[in-house]
């Protein structure tokens, strides 16, 4: 049994207009029962001084990642995640989290390599609840375990590897880095420390739009309209057609496959979570430098 | 092996290294709230205070060398970034009142000795190493003059 919608005006006009949320709702729909609310954050600590009502913490570092292989965890383990959170296959998740749901975006990827049928973001996340005076509690939840299926991990359908990548070069492709990052003066965010790249640049014929194109300054997704001329007219993206997204290490990148895939409606779209620090240290994969998308 | 470290700093060490997992990831958060505010002669003057651009949190900084030739480290960073705080918290607690001579001896290695790796992604530890590299320079810097 799923919660209700969001009949938001703005969300109406998306592809899926199921998969957001507003503040306004979330706040009214807290104590329904069958809806989860999951916070994921890059700053470890920003759950523990306050979160909304009833919000679970799931970490993207240390809940979803494998501790020991760069991979994903396994259904055993999202299993066992679910079931302490007192999540059912039926429920109704909806995630937030800090930097314009980065993390949020990030997780609900990773749940839907594994098929979870609903999960939704709060648009606006953390930092708009928050600039709204909306209650925060310090309070976890203590819920019933359940228990969650193990279910398989799909690969195939929204994840893309460094092979898939070589396959797909001359195809529709977006970094979402910054400029300085696409063009390859830099292997890191501005401010982020150095992070373990080897070579700058991008993939050639990758076209670069950066991920905050897509937001608004409170953090919420732009109307159709915006989203539209920023990866139609923009990026040349035509609809209908196979996208990869990547980024440095597929967070960034989530948001933006989010948006394609859900908010525009791109049914085959791929997230590349190797991204550039695989890519820009892999030997002998061909990379482009500067501000045009190059030759393959 | 274990670092030599000056005792308030070695005392921070190992106390996270008695715990584990989430009650470590507890003791940073008490740290965070612990950061204590600048003194009043601070308070208006930001251009006294260097920007920690390894973290991405707006983290900045400022080390005085007081009259007994002791370090004294301030630290500010706004309260939606808890891990930078915490991180900032540590230093400015496990440094301040040693000689300059003994901060510049800690090791770089000390961000990597609270068993946070696990917990934090390394981006985050950097962040800590960062800030521990330009309060040494400030040292050297204000030690000099």
């Amino acid at each position: 049994m799923s919660v209700a919608l969001d009949n938001n005006e703005k969300f109406s006009e998306y592809a899926h207009p199921e998969v957001l949320v507003s503040t306004e709702w979330l706040e009214a729909h807290l104590d329904t029962p069958g809806l989860v609310v999951l916070e994921s954050d890059e700053d470890v600590l920003l759950y523990e001084i306050g979160h909304i009502p009833g919000a679970h913490k799931i970490d993207w570092h240390t809940d979803l990642n494998d501790p020991v292989i760069r991979d994903y965890i396994d259904g055993t383990r999202l299993s066992r995640l679910f079931s302490e959170r007192g999540i059912t296959p039926e429920s109704t998740i909806v995630l937030y989290g800090d930097k314009s749901n980065w993390w949020a975006t990030y997780a609900l990827w990773v749940i839907k390599l594994f098929g979870h049928a609903d999960a939704r973001i709060l648009d606006g996340g953390r930092d708009k609840w928050i600039a709204e005076g909306r209650a925060l509690t310090t309070e976890r939840p203590k819920p019933a375990a359940t228990k969650y299926p193990v279910l398989q991990r799909d690969d195939l359908t929204i994840r893309a590897f460094k092979e898939d990548v070589v396959g797909h070069l001359g195809k529709a492709m977006i970094d979402v880095r910054s400029p300085e990052e696409y063009s390859g003066e830099r292997t890191h965010m501005p401010a982020y420390p150095e992070e373990g790249a080897l070579r700058g640049g991008h993939i050639p014929g990758a076209a670069s739009v950066p991920w905050a194109r897509a937001v608004n300054e409170d953090g919420t997704y732009k109307t159709r309209k915006g989203l539209e001329d920023l990866y139609l007219e923009g990026a040349g993206l035509v609809p209908g057609e196979d996208v990869i997204a990547y980024c440095r290490i597929g967070e960034r990148s989530s948001h933006s496959w989010f948006a394609l895939k859900y908010l525009l409606g791109f049914e085959s779209v791929r997230n590349y979570d190797g991204s550039w620090t695989e890519w820009g240290s892999a030997v002998r994969v061909p990379i482009a430098v500067g501000t045009e998308p190059g030759n393959i | 092996m274990t670092l030599s470290l000056p005792p308030k700093l070695a005392e921070i060490r190992d106390d996270f290294e008695a715990l584990t997992g989430n009650d470590r990831i507890q003791l940073l958060l008490e740290f965070a709230l612990e950061l204590p505010e600048l003194p009043q002669r601070y308070q208006d003057h930001p251009e006294l205070f260097e920007r920690v651009e390894e973290c991405q949190s707006p983290v900045y900084i400022f080390v005085e060398i007081d009259p007994e030739a002791h370090v004294q480290v301030f630290a500010t960073a706004p309260e939606q970034a808890p891990t930078t705080r915490g991180f900032a918290s540590i230093l400015a607690s496990g440094l301040s009142g040693l000689s300059p001579e003994d901060v510049l001896e800690v090791s770089d290695d000390f961000p990597s000795s609270l068993g946070l790796a696990a917990l934090i992604s390394p981006l985050r530890l950097r962040g800590m190493s960062g800030m521990l590299r330009r309060i040494k320079r400030q040292v050297v810097e204000k030690s000099t003059r």
